[in-house]
């Protein structure tokens, strides 16, 4: 049983994060028909960014945890979302409207770029979170204790579910009741039809890739102060396995995008203390076959209509 | 066009409002962009994280985007002065820094990076820029007298020499081991990376089949090569098995694993393939990494024998009872015979593969993929069983990959998991795409452009991978459609009566045909 709430609660803070990068993918899929295969670097340079602010921050003296965070989400996540920004620019604009392959290879080609710059100017090493801020951290807090273990949850914990939940509200919000969020649905559900009534196709594409980006930065963030050590190949695995939880909730779904997210945490977690650490990223892979085969949208897809 | 009678020295108020702003827009936005990433570098040698700043670079980058935006634009609207006396100039300038920069150190100050490599490769933007200007130049004067362009020239004079191109580069292929190519190492080498670049050529040409053919998106080929690899391996090291029992069962165990993964999961349309392809890529790697019993683990299998020479080892040393190949033909034993033999063998199954495949796109089932490709629904109708087609493609491209695996096991006679990242899916992939879909003679040169090249220059290490990703977007801008694009159907219903290739070709094909000419932009 003590084992059981730690893991669900270990597995409910991982599923955040992949909830969070998957948000990206599942928005950018449902707007243009694309894998944004660079979307988990953007993940990895997020992070990167967040602990080089800390960094900088604790050379100026402020490690107070919430006043470090506060300028960690304007200065990292706004840098990020720029990035989220170029990205498209660059490699994907101009390939709007060619073949379906185009983009896709510029894209595994633009990941290819991102963790290779981040190699070169940052080094193979892994970056450990400074210390300043690492003994801010409160110990944790014991929740259930049985035969001497105990299941317990550490404030970074809290931290990653209260702030992926505020996220989340803040971003519903933002699609469903914002203009901005108006414009994103109606080129989701029909581009054409949407430039014709006045929308500004590139401007709200560009948007969705800066919000996926600016989401995928506060995953980065959450995993470089719960981790509390990043390298700059953090991407891939996080990458593939954010986008096997968009498409096990179904794409373009964003309820979708966060179960997803937390049904692979969650897998992998248990599969990990149950069965075999080393298989677990084969566990999370199983289950994204099984959902396809029984329901190929997805979750919470909607059924695709196919017209002759 | 007022802005083509300017003279060079422009001036600020000529500049434009408009492109003002756009270049100080780009500057800043990659002041931003690398303001973190580029500008402190942190450094964790001691245990504590700690940083320098590397700002200077930082501001480099950012007044080069500004000058390169405004030459860019002035080229845009048909002005190339500026790029190319800019362009040159920057060029020259950066060159001549970096001869004399040991000459005084004045001109050491002037260097704008740290590292040789990134200073020269700096060179490689504004040289592009001014090879783009000079281009235009080239082109509007050709324009302006009424001839084709070069590029238009070289389009048109390839299109009709593919067939020959092609018969070419197999004569050259078999004439290489003859060459004159500087001393026994340097030709050693030479064909040992042309072994490399045939047996990406092979896996090109296999997924081809998958991606190009049958319309099928997979990310995870690189599952089926380590199949093949993998099972070579075994078998002759586990069993002492021969290469030539070996490698058609790597070739059936990677077509099985083929029909496993696609039977589940050919249900599935486009994009939800990929994801489930590319899990089933890392699934297989995996497995290989942690079924230490049977796979060795992370360590890989080492000391894999070598092709024999119908059954003749090739080895300097060979057991007693077993004539070697140089004894029985009674040569002095020479290492290069080896990796000759291994590169004609490895060419002559890469021959099978390209035959094969030209033949089966005739057949009914070449047939049926490529109007899979086209319209599923379409097929539903006319009676052909999408899953079942789809399956061949698959199990044949996953044969492909699986001789291809046991090519690469007895070069390597060294395999592990690491050999068979995504990675590798994704350069394969890429050598498909930027070959052009469906075209065989295009993926030869994308592979020599991708495998080759970078082959050659293996010294560069991490900066290889870079301008590999660089190459890859780069290549999907400029030409979307690959380096060859040719995605039609082998026959046309209608122009001519008889489907018959001979006859229905050559009236639809140049019209069809987009020209390779860069200059059409």
């Amino acid at each position: 049983m003590v084992t059981f709430l730690q893991q669900l609660i270990n597995g409910l803070t991982l599923g955040a994060v992949y909830g969070l990068i998957a948000i990206g993918y599942t928005m950018v899929y449902g707007i243009i028909g694309m894998i944004n295969f660079a979307h988990g670097d953007i993940y990895m340079i997020g992070a990167f960014q967040s602990l080089i602010v800390i960094l900088v921050l604790g050379f100026f003296g402020i490690t107070w945890v919430p006043l470090a965070l506060v300028f960690v989400l304007l200065i990292a996540v706004s840098l990020t979302a720029l990035y989220g920004w170029a990205v498209e620019r660059v490699a994907y604009r101009p390939l709007r409207g060619s073949t379906r392959l185009a983009p896709l290879i510029s894209a595994i080609g633009m990941s290819i770029i991102l963790s290779n710059t981040v190699l070169l100017l940052q080094g193979n090493r892994g970056k450990p979170l400074p210390l300043a801020t690492e003994n801010q951290f409160a110990a944790p807090f014991q929740l259930l204790t049985q035969d001497g273990i105990s299941a317990q949850i550490t404030d970074k914990q809290i931290m990653i579910m209260v702030v992926t939940v505020l996220v989340m509200i803040g971003f519903t919000l933002l699609i469903k009741r914002t203009s901005l969020g108006r414009q994103q649905r109606a080129c989701e559900q029909d581009m054409k039809m949407a430039s014709l009534l006045g929308v500004n196709i590139n401007r709200t594409i560009s948007l969705t890739f800066v919000m996926g980006a600016a989401l995928a930065c506060i995953a980065g963030l959450m995993v470089t102060l719960y981790y509390e050590n990043i390298k700059f190949n953090i991407g891939f695995v996080a990458g593939i396995k954010a986008f096997s939880a968009a498409v096990v909730g179904g794409v373009g779904s964003l309820p979708g995008a966060m179960l997803g997210g937390m049904l692979i945490g969650l897998i992998e977690v248990f599969f990990s203390q149950y069965f075999s650490v080393d298989y677990k990223d084969v566990a999370a892979f199983g289950v994204l076959v099984l959902v396809l085969i029984f329901r190929p949208t997805g979750l919470l897809g909607r059924p695709e209509i196919e017209k002759v | 066009m007022a802005v083509r009678e300017m003279s060079s020295p422009v001036s600020l108020a000529a500049i434009g409002q408009e492109r003002l702003k756009q270049a100080l827009a780009a500057a800043i936005v990659t002041f931003l962009l690398t303001s973190l990433i580029v500008g402190i570098e942190t450094v964790s040698s001691t245990g504590e994280l700690a940083f320098n700043t590397r700002y200077k670079e930082v501001c480099i980058a950012a007044v080069a985007v500004f000058f390169g935006s405004i030459v860019v634009s002035y080229m845009r609207e048909g002005n190339v002065r500026p790029a190319l006396f800019g362009g040159g100039g920057v060029t020259l300038a950066l060159i001549a820094i970096l001869l004399l920069q040991d000459a005084s150190p004045v001109i050491k100050m002037l260097v704008p990076f740290q590292a040789t490599i990134v200073n020269w490769g700096s060179l490689i933007v504004p040289a592009a820029i001014t090879a783009r200007a000079l281009q235009m130049v080239m082109t509007a004067r050709a324009r302006a007298a009424g001839r084709e362009t070069a590029f238009e020239r070289v389009g048109t004079a390839t299109q009709g020499a593919l067939p020959w191109l092609g018969l070419a580069l197999i004569v050259l292929a078999f004439a290489l081991p003859w060459l004159p190519i500087g001393d026994r190492t340097m030709s050693k080498k030479v064909i040992d990376i042309c072994t490399i670049v045939i047996t990406y050529i092979m896996l090109g040409w296999g997924l081809n089949i998958v991606v190009g053919l049958a319309g099928l998106l997979d990310l995870g080929y690189v599952a089926f090569y380590a199949v093949g690899a993998y099972t070579y391996a075994m078998l002759s090291v586990y069993y002492g098995w021969s290469f030539w029992i070996c490698l058609p069962l790597a070739g059936v165990m990677a077509a099985t694993f083929g029909v496993l993964l696609g039977f589940p999961v050919l249900r599935l349309r486009g994009d939800y393939l990929a994801i489930v392809t590319l899990g089933f890529g890392e699934m297989i790697r995996i497995i290989l990494i942690n079924w230490k019993v049977v796979t060795g683990g992370p360590a890989g299998i080492n000391n894999i024998p070598r092709a024999t020479f119908f059954g003749l080892p090739m080895e300097r040393t060979v057991p007693e009872g077993v004539t070697s190949f140089h004894q029985f033909f009674g040569l002095e034993y020479n290492p290069n015979h080896r990796v000759i033999f291994l590169y004609y063998l490895t060419l002559l199954a890469a021959l099978v593969v390209n035959f094969f495949t030209m033949r089966i796109r005739r057949l009914p089932l070449g047939r049926a993929w490529e109007a899979l490709r086209e319209d599923e629904t379409a097929c539903r109708a006319l009676g052909i069983n999408p899953t079942n087609t789809k399956l061949t493609a698959f199990a044949i491209g996953a044969m492909f990959a699986g001789f291809a695996g046991s090519f690469f096991a007895a070069r390597n006679q060294f395999i592990d998991p690491q050999s068979f990242v995504f990675l590798e899916s994704a350069m394969i992939l890429a050598i498909v795409v930027l070959g052009g879909l469906g075209s065989q003679i295009g993926i030869v040169l994308a592979t020599a452009v991708l495998i080759g090249v970078p082959e050659l220059f293996r010294e560069l290490k991490d900066y290889r991978m870079l301008a590999f990703g660089v190459g890859m977007v780069l290549i999907m801008i400029w030409r979307p459609g690959g380096l060859m694009a040719h995605r039609e159907p082998t026959i046309r219903l209608h122009g001519k009566g008889k489907a018959e290739p001979a006859t229905g070709k050559p009236a639809a094909k140049p019209a069809a045909k987009p020209t390779p000419a860069l200059a059409a932009k």
